[in-house]
Order: structure tokens, then C-alpha cells, then sequence
């Protein structure tokens, strides 16, 4: 256990290392050359020289990065280049709770909702609840979330009035505004991801139903529910946490672009006006973050998997 | 992600030959697949043939703003008076021809590198996983955004931002294939009368990998139409003069309280494509028997 421990550890490190070194030598060898791009948008050739000296871009490239490199592991992601050149690393720190929360919300409301219907799904096969939920699936994977978004806007905010359209409240100004805020955009992030959850918990319960050990349980006279909490839903999780290392990311992304549509602050939103203003530290900051929260949380999930999954153990 | 078939249970399905003729005999059982394939076919016509078809000139303003659907304008009129509808038909082209054009040129660089890597193992098979695991752990469209960053947006450049976030998929589909083709007797036969190399791969191990490639196709096409209407609708699209169905929705956005078309009718075209794709892709899963496909 521990050997597997250490060595997914290891690996997410590399991954990590493997993106900071992409991350920072492809804004700089591409041809179409963002840098130079963006040190245009300073101005007259005496600005640009500034800039220049003060990215170090003077510099050979490889000093250029082990610098950088070095800042970064001390927590340093350098400083926007626009307006008041606030430091990226406070930038994503205030943007990262609205994401985080946005994220963990989105993912309640999708298990909470997936969950269920996949249960229901699977014990009543080809019933109207099965075909419901079936149709629940595929069209949750074919709205793309940003039109979701839009949708409960047009509904819940603009015609109903229950629910602020957009923006964000900090979890300091209380729990309703906080989370009045953040329903609307996690349901939409969250849609998607529920109804890829919904069917795998369908297709894995169906399997472990069919099993020899589930049709034991019946057959000693068990109660329903017991058989299927007890002795097959448990076994049915295994491939759904798989899933859901994969899906995290779905969440990662659709948060990028649901932020956008609720104007929330967060690092999709950061990352999305990074890129527009050329703000190339930034965008750089961001990637690097969203990153490490992929990596980490698919890390969090092999180590997840080991727990349920004993046989990962003995690897 | 899902198991492969045991060994044994692909023993015990029937052999089965998957021709055209056997997928129309299950389109026309599975009504679902075969809503899909009608669905798609509209949009494609609208795609070619759009232009000629659709009322009016896309980027005109001549008609009244913010007008509700009509007999003159069925899907109302936008913020500047532009006929919705027209607008629509138009960005049907964009949105099929980045979906398939980026899946092609991803199919055939990711499974050139599944195939080499699984065929020949060792340190090729090792550098080029390396790669491909690396981009695997990020979301396929968090990718096309960071490859749009650097290169820019305009056409060209989304199709190669997206063409290159799907590398992965289909390497990963096709060594995992090779790896169990080359085991076959009919690649040692072929070694050992001395068949060239590249002519083992090109004649006896792709043409027996192609089914599950074909559903990570038809699976990657509609997340592709998906990323490129993402991509457009955060501005990181299409120049911005061309109107696509992510743009449509993000000029839409300030004007969704009034004017509720704006905002539902381009996103319902981009559900019904990609809803059409994936039950065609779900039916050609079953009939091609293909379990494994990656789904981001």
C-alpha cells in the first residue's frame, strides 16, 4: 500500500513538473510568438525595452526558466502585466474559492441526482423510470453547459425572479447569499457530469446484479433493499470512482466556461480575460493551477480507489 | 474506465460481419439511432447547402430588433435586427465542419501513434505513452483552451487547438488494440513469410482495429462540435464577424430577459446535432460491440 502510495505520489509530481516546463517553454518557442504579441500591446519601443528587462526576457531562455521555475515553487507566479500588475498568485487566490466552491457544489447536486436515478434505473429495468433517466443521460452529455446556464438564467432569475442571474457572494456574507449564488452555475456545470455518473452507476448495478453472490442474498431470503445497499452497490462503485477521477476534470472544465456566463471571478474566469488581454502571466498562473487541482484530485482518486478496492492493495 | 470483455464472454457472442447493410437493419430497430441519423442529415444539408436556403443574408440588419419568432422571421430577429434564423443555418457549417475536420486530422495523427507505439513496444512505445499519458490527465477542452492562448483564435487555429487536445483519445484506443492484434496468429503467420512491417500494420492490424476506432470518432465529433461552441462562446473562436452558435449565444447573453429566443434557439441547434451524434455513436457500440471508448 504504502509502495503504491509513493509511487502515484511521485508521478502526479512529474505530471506537474512535465506541465510547468510545457506550460512555459510553448508561450515562448510557438511561432506565432504571444510574447512579442503582448509586448506590442506595451507601447513605444522604450516601454517594451522595460518590459522586457523586467520579464527577464533579456536573459538567456534557459536562466529565464530555472528562474521561473524557482519562483514558482516558492509560490511566486510573477505579476499581471495589466493595470496595477497585482501579483497572479493573489489573483488566483481570491479567484480559487468561488472555482472550489463552485466545483463541490456542482458535484453534490450531481451525485446527489445521479445516484439515485442510476439505483432506480438499474432495479427497474425498462420501466418508464429507466427510460426517464436513459434520456436524462443523453441529454445531459448533449447540452453544452454554458447553454444550461443560460436556460435557468431565462427561467429562474429573469422570469421566476428566485435566484440571482449572476455574480458571487463570499461564504462571509452568509450562507444564503453565498449558495443563492452558486445554484444556478452548478447545476449547470453539474449536469453533464451527473449524467455520465447516472449511467455508470446503471450499467455497473446492472452487472453486479447479475452476479452469483447478489442471487445468494435473494435466495436466503434477504430484504430488497438490504441486497442492493448492502451487497451490490458497493461493488458497483468501484468502476463509477474511476469514472469520477475522469469527470472531476468535466467539472474543472465546465466551470471554466459556466464562470463566464454568471460572471462569477473565478479561475476560469481569470483564465478566460487572461488569455483575452494578453496577459500572458496570468494565463500561465492559471493553467498551472487548474493543473495541480487535476492532478491532485485524480491522485486523491487512485488513493480512493485503493481504499475501496482492496485488491489494488497487493499490487 | 469500463473493463474490457472477458475473454471468455467475447468467445460467446456470435460472429458477426458489420457491414452497411447490417446497420441498417439496426437503425431501422433502434429508433432512437435512427432519430439521429435524421436530425444529422437536416443539419448536414443546412451545412451545404445553407447559404442557398436560408431566407435571408446572415449579417443583414434590416429588419426590426429584438423581433419574437414570426412567420416572416420563425426564430425572431437579434439585438441588430439580424434575422435569427439565417444566422443559424450559417453557423451549422462552422460547427460540423470543426467537429469533423478536427476529429479527422486527431484520428489520424493519435492512431498513426497508437499503432506505432503498440506495434513496436519498447522506448518508442515509452516515449510516446509518456506523452499521451500526460495529456490525458487534462480535460480535453481545459487543452484546446491553453493551445488557443498560445496560437490565437481565428479558424485555423481552433481546428488545430482542438485536433491536438484529441491526439490522446485515439492513441490510447488504438495501441490499446494492437496490443492484442499482434498476439494474433495471423501477425506471426504474416511475419514469418516475410510480409514487410509496415505492410503488417497498414493490412492485417489496422483493418481489424477500425470498430472501436469508428465510435471514438463518432464520440469525439460531438464533444468537438461541443468545445468549439464553448471556445466561440467565450470569445475564442471564430473571427468574430462569422456568425457560429457559441457566438450567437454570447451576443445573446445581455439580452436573454427580453428576447428568450436569443438564448434558446442556437443552443437547442447544438443540442440536436450533438444528441443526434450520440445516438448514432450509442447504436454503433452496440452493433459494432465496442465497450471501451473514452468519454470526456
Amino acid at each position: 500500500m504504502s509502495r503504491y502510495l509513493l509511487r502515484r505520489t511521485l508521478g502526479a509530481l512529474v505530471v506537474m513538473w512535465a506541465v510547468a516546463t510545457l506550460v512555459f517553454f510553448m508561450l515562448r518557442i510557438v511561432p506565432g510568438d504571444p510574447i512579442g504579441a503582448m509586448l506590442f500591446d506595451a507601447g513605444d519601443a522604450e516601454a517594451v525595452e522595460a518590459l522586457r528587462r523586467k520579464l527577464g526576457l533579456d536573459q538567456p531562455i534557459w536562466v529565464q526558466y530555472a528562474k521561473w521555475f524557482w519562483a514558482v515553487l516558492q509560490g511566486d507566479l510573477g505579476n499581471s502585466i495589466y493595470g496595477s500588475r497585482v501579483p497572479v498568485a493573489q489573483i488566483i487566490l481570491e479567484a480559487l474559492p468561488r472555482t472550489l466552491s463552485l466545483a463541490g457544489l456542482a458535484f453534490l447536486i450531481a451525485v446527489a441526482i445521479a445516484v439515485p436515478a442510476g439505483l432506480i434505473a438499474a432495479t427497474r429495468r425498462n420501466s418508464a423510470a429507466d427510460h426517464a433517466v436513459t434520456l436524462f443521460a443523453f441529454l445531459g452529455l448533449s447540452m453544452p453547459d454554458f447553454w444550461v446556464g443560460i436556460l435557468l438564467i431565462i427561467v429562474f432569475a429573469a422570469n421566476l425572479q428566485w435566484l440571482p442571474a449572476i455574480g458571487y457572494a463570499p461564504l462571509s456574507e452568509g450562507f444564503w447569499p453565498w449558495l443563492s449564488h452558486l445554484i444556478l452555475p452548478a447545476v449547470a456545470v453539474g449536469t453533464a457530469f451527473s449524467a455520465i455518473i447516472a449511467r455508470m452507476i446503471r450499467s455497473a448495478m446492472l452487472e453486479v446484479l447479475r452476479t452469483d453472490y447478489v442471487r445468494v442474498a435473494r435466495a436466503k431470503g434477504l430484504p430488497r433493499a438490504l441486497v442492493i445497499f448492502r451487497h451490490a452497490f458497493p461493488n458497483a462503485l468501484v468502476p463509477v470512482v474511476t469514472v469520477i477521477g475522469i469527470a472531476f476534470a468535466l467539472l474543472m472544465a465546465g466551470a471554466v466556461v459556466v464562470e463566464n456566463v454568471f460572471a462569477i471571478k473565478g479561475l476560469g474566469r481569470v483564465l478566460i480575460q487572461g488569455i483575452l488581454n494578453r496577459d500572458y502571466p496570468v494565463v500561465q498562473g492559471a493553467i498551472l493551477v487548474v493543473s495541480a487541482i487535476f492532478v491532485f484530485s485524480n491522485l486523491l482518486v487512485d488513493l480512493l480507489y485503493a481504499v475501496i478496492d482492496p485488491r489494488i492493495r497487493y499490487e | 474506465m469500463a473493463a474490457p470483455a472477458l475473454p471468455e464472454e467475447r468467445d460467446r457472442l456470435p460472429p458477426r460481419r458489420a457491414g452497411w447493410r447490417q446497420f441498417r437493419a439496426v437503425l431501422l430497430r433502434d429508433k432512437k439511432a435512427l432519430a439521429g441519423v435524421v436530425v444529422l442529415s437536416v443539419f448536414v444539408l443546412a451545412a451545404i447547402f445553407g447559404p442557398f436556403l436560408s431566407p435571408y443574408d446572415p449579417n443583414d440588419m434590416l429588419f426590426e430588433m429584438m423581433a419574437p419568432p414570426s412567420l416572416a422571421h420563425p426564430l425572431g430577429t437579434d439585438d441588430l435586427g439580424r434575422d435569427l434564423l439565417s444566422r443559424i443555418v450559417v453557423g451549422t457549417r462552422i460547427s460540423l465542419f470543426v467537429g469533423v475536420s478536427t476529429v479527422a486530422i486527431a484520428l489520424v495523427i493519435g492512431v498513426a501513434l497508437g499503432l506505432v507505439a503498440g506495434y513496436f513496444g519498447g522506448w518508442i512505445d515509452n516515449i510516446i505513452m509518456r506523452y499521451i499519458d500526460l495529456q490525458w490527465a487534462f480535460p480535453n477542452f481545459i487543452i484546446a483552451v491553453y493551445l488557443v492562448a498560445v496560437f490565437g483564435t481565428g479558424l485555423l487555429n481552433i481546428i488545430v487547438a482542438i485536433s491536438l487536445a484529441f491526439v490522446d483519445d485515439f492513441a490510447r484506443v488504438a495501441r490499446s488494440m494492437v496490443l492484442t492484434i499482434k498476439e494474433e496468429q495471423y501477425i506471426a503467420a504474416a511475419r514469418t513469410v516475410g510480409v514487410p512491417t509496415h505492410r503488417i500494420i497498414w493490412r492485417h492490424v489496422l483493418p481489424n482495429a477500425t470498430a472501436p476506432i469508428i465510435v471514438q470518432a463518432t464520440v469525439s465529433v460531438s464533444y468537438a462540435i461541443l468545445g468549439e461552441a464553448s471556445l466561440s462562446f467565450l470569445g475564442l473562436g471564430v473571427e468574430a464577424d462569422t456568425p457560429t452558435w457559441g457566438l450567437i449565444l454570447a451576443d445573446a447573453r445581455s439580452f436573454i430577459s427580453r428576447a428568450w429566443w436569443l438564448g434558446i434557439f442556437p443552443g437547442l441547434a447544438i443540442m440536436l446535432t450533438v444528441l443526434a451524434i450520440n445516438f448514432i455513436g450509442d447504436a454503433l457500440r452496440d452493433f459494432l460491440d465496442v465497450r471501451e471508448v473514452a468519454e470526456r
